[in-house]
């Protein structure tokens, strides 16, 4: 009884609340932001990109493992094998089948065509002992994993004959082939030892420093041409005699980096969920797909199946298991609180920075073939961190990564590729400190321009005019 | 009173001074008529009382208070340069520039129902403005720029873009908000307008006020006591029978209709020409010809242009 009133009471309060508001004028700014967003998100293009970008992503992951799964099709090959040395080494798998067939070539050749084989592989007699030429006949274009397999297979055993006939036992030489893994660690602060893999960590930096690239790019331009539009559409001297230029201004911002914001978040969740719908649609798909890999990957280093076919397979569930751990333990030593912190921040601080500097640019201009002259110095950094990236990624420690994962300019790419490596504290603080300076900066620059530009019509500016702007009063 | 006051406001650009030293005083519910030639700076002030960019000198005072941003909820601005989102919906958009005004969404939706009730256009809530022609526009953007019942109206060329009937009933609009106590300041090239609208003018030119006063009395200050008369029959030589000191202008026949056009000197009395000719024809009309604003706004532009020049 107590719970319900309780209930109740709150009930009661929020639709007081929302009454109110209702008839209580909204912020300005508020209203501006959800202007910005709401006539973004509601457009026809932001409904298709949020649609189509994870159908694209989604596709990454999927459309590789379908194909494969696809031209999986049942081939065989029939085998004339005129040196009998190969009988029964080619083994079959669910979808590649040998068969050995005995007659000479001319008619093999001659029968090809109206049989169902996929490919006819001819291994000739030789006055030497062991056969130096294999032929493939095939109607279509044998993939690459095939003749590698079948080369594979006469090499191993061109090699096993050789050296039994030099005398060393093919278990001996077993026993002489190693591979070496070389594992690298990483000594923390606190002296603890974490497994690190720089690839694991160059795919991560890489990839959320190109991410935060297109975001500038493509919401900084949005912004751009947004203060445009109201210039060219005369609406922005109706709308600045309600609120200040600053808050026209900073309400685009933040209204368009919401837009952003939401489509991102839109794409990773609508990933997830097609990814997470075609697996459990197609679970077979997926399962095979992977055992097979594993098993051609088992089966490429021992090809007598026959007694050996246990523990190669251990072998490769050995490996296998390995990789999958070397990844886990690469990804856990990235320091994931900081590396998630740091994203949204650089994220965010450099689309705030960048996207002041095009509103300035947008206010300054009639019309959008006309910012081209004042672009160049805003996407020249951008595109140079870009450059950078790749050298960046192999030298993270370096004075040039420092410098560039400093200067505000370019340290929201430059840094984020730098973090999953490991990134000293006062780096990452001051780099931080600098880039709200460096927003703080544009914002009050980008305002000056901004309120003398929107209010300039048919004029063509120069450098030399902005900096005038620069100096007015208000 | 005066609801708005501007003192020794001055505005200087790089190259150019926009404003030197002016003085307004725009009375409370009159329609105040802002005139001036392109470039003189009246756009600069009205962005001044605005609130959108601040003089480098001089002061705004609304009523007793000195102004502040605080303010723009109580003025209607329609700027010269005006329009609004494209492929926004009407009314949507209507809505967020009420309520940019500070209005509640609640109001806002209420007087623009009323409004777009009374002006016949509440088809078009739905549709995109790109889809409606200027005029339409026009109409949507006097109605944001009243919505929010501003004591103060700013109306920069408000006639632009419209057709003769549409133009009369914004004229008739007009006049009511006065008369509903609005205080409304008026910027056009139509002198006709002005004539017809305004209480008060000034008239701006390089930056300086060079006229400024209620229109009657300027028209009466600017006249130069000429008169028409129109009269049936013919009298002969006109000059026989009028006093001395009266300059015939021109004469024109029209059948048995003469028009005359006479200056009197200013201490003569209009009556004493109408006396002389009473004997000798049959009156139609008799008028003084007072100038247009038209002709005093040429004149004294002109005159300070010379000045300037000398």
């Amino acid at each position: 009884m107590r719970y319900l009133s309780q209930r109740l009471m709150r009930t009661l309060i929020l639709v007081i609340i929302n009454v109110r508001t209702k008839h209580l004028p909204m912020n300005k700014i508020s209203l501006i932001i959800k202007r910005e967003f709401l006539t973004r998100v509601k457009k026809k293009s932001f409904i298709v990109m949020t649609i189509l970008g994870p159908l694209l992503m989604a596709g990454l992951f999927i459309v590789p493992i379908y194909i494969t799964q696809l031209s999986d099709e049942e081939k065989i090959i029939e085998v004339l094998d005129e040196t009998g040395m190969f009988y029964n080494k080619f083994e079959n798998s669910e979808n590649l089948k040998f068969e050995h067939i005995y007659t000479d070539i001319n008619t093999a050749r001659e029968n090809f065509s109206e049989t169902k084989y996929y490919a006819l592989l001819y291994i000739p007699k030789t006055e030497l002992k062991v056969p130096s030429d294999a032929f493939l006949y095939s109607d279509k274009n044998p993939n690459i994993h095939l003749k590698s397999y079948i080369k594979d297979v006469i090499i191993k055993e061109v090699e096993s004959l050789k050296l039994a006939a030099s005398g060393i036992d093919k278990d001996v030489l077993k026993s002489i082939k190693s591979t070496v893994n070389l594992k690298t660690f990483k000594i923390t602060e606190e002296g603890e030892l974490k497994k690190s893999s720089a690839e694991i960590n160059m795919a991560l930096g890489l990839f959320s420093g190109i991410l935060i690239y297109f975001f500038i790019f493509l919401f900084g331009a949005q912004v751009m041409r947004g203060v445009i539009e109201e210039k060219t559409s005369r609406i922005v001297e109706v709308i600045i005699s309600s609120v200040r230029p600053f808050q026209l201004m900073m309400g685009k911002i933040v209204g368009v980096a919401l837009v952003g914001l939401t489509q991102l978040l839109l794409w990773i969740i609508l990933t997830f969920a097609i990814i997470t719908l075609v697996k459990t649609a197609f679970p077979e798909t997926f399962k095979s797909s992977t055992t097979e890999q594993s098993i051609i990957h088992a089966n490429i280093p021992g090809q007598e199946i026959q007694n050996k076919q246990a523990p190669t397979d251990e072998v490769a569930k050995i490996t296998s298991t390995d990789e999958v751990n070397q990844v886990l333990d690469a990804i856990n030593s990235i320091n994931f609180g900081v590396m998630i912190f740091s994203f949204i921040f650089f994220f965010l601080g450099g689309y705030l920075l960048y996207a002041a500097l095009f509103a300035a640019i947008g206010s300054a201009v009639d019309n959008e073939t006309d910012t081209q002259q004042f672009m160049l110095p805003i996407t020249i950094p951008l595109i140079f961190s870009i450059i950078m990236a790749q050298f960046v990624t192999s030298n993270p420690d370096g004075p040039v990564a420092f410098w560039l994962s400093i200067i505000p300019l370019t340290s929201p790419i430059i840094m984020m590729i730098r973090i999953p490596f490991g990134v000293p504290y006062f780096d990452l603080t001051l780099s931080i400190v600098l880039l709200i300076l460096g927003f703080l900066g544009a914002t009050w620059f980008a305002a000056k321009i901004y309120r003398t530009g929107i209010l300039m019509y048919g004029k063509k500016i120069s450098y030399k005019e902005l900096w005038k702007w620069l100096k007015y009063r208000n | 009173m005066d609801l708005l006051t501007a003192t020794d406001i001055t505005k200087n650009y790089a190259n150019h001074t926009a404003l030197d030293n002016l003085s307004i005083a725009v009375p409370e519910q009159s329609i105040f008529g802002l005139l001036g030639p392109n470039g003189a700076g009246k756009t600069t002030l009205i962005r001044i009382i605005n609130q959108i960019i601040a003089p480098d000198k001089g002061q705004l005072f609304f009523y007793k208070e000195k102004m502040t941003s605080l303010f723009t909820k109580d003025i209607g601005y329609l700027p010269e340069e005006r329009g609004l989102y494209k492929k926004m919906k009407v009314g949507e958009q209507a809505l967020y520039l009420a309520q940019l005004k500070g209005l509640s969404r609640y109001d806002a939706l209420q007087k623009l129902k009323f409004w777009f009730e009374k002006f016949e256009i509440i088809g078009w809530w739905n549709k995109k403005v790109e889809e409606l022609s200027k005029g339409m526009q026009q109409k949507i953007q006097f109605i944001v720029t009243i919505i929010h019942n501003p004591k103060l109206l700013i109306f920069d060329e408000p006639f632009s873009g419209f057709d003769p009937i549409n133009v009369n009933i914004l004229k008739e609009e007009i006049l009511k908000l006065r008369e509903n106590g609005a205080t409304i300041i008026f910027s056009t090239h139509n002198m006709a307008s002005v004539e017809e609208l305004c209480d008060d003018i000034v008239l701006i030119d390089n930056a300086k006020i060079i006229l400024e006063g209620n229109v009657r009395e300027i028209k009466n200050t600017y006249k130069s006591n000429t008169f028409e008369v129109e009269y049936e029959g013919i009298i002969g030589e006109a000059e026989t029978i009028l006093p001395k000191e009266i300059k015939i202008l021109s004469t024109t026949q029209d059948h048995n209709i003469t028009k005359v056009k006479i200056q009197a000197t200013s201490s003569g009395h209009p009556n004493n020409i109408l006396s002389a000719i009473i004997p000798h024809a049959k009156i139609i009309s008799f008028n003084e010809i007072l100038p247009t604003m038209n002709e005093i706004f040429i004149s004294k532009v002109n005159e300070n242009f010379n000045i300037g020049n000398n």
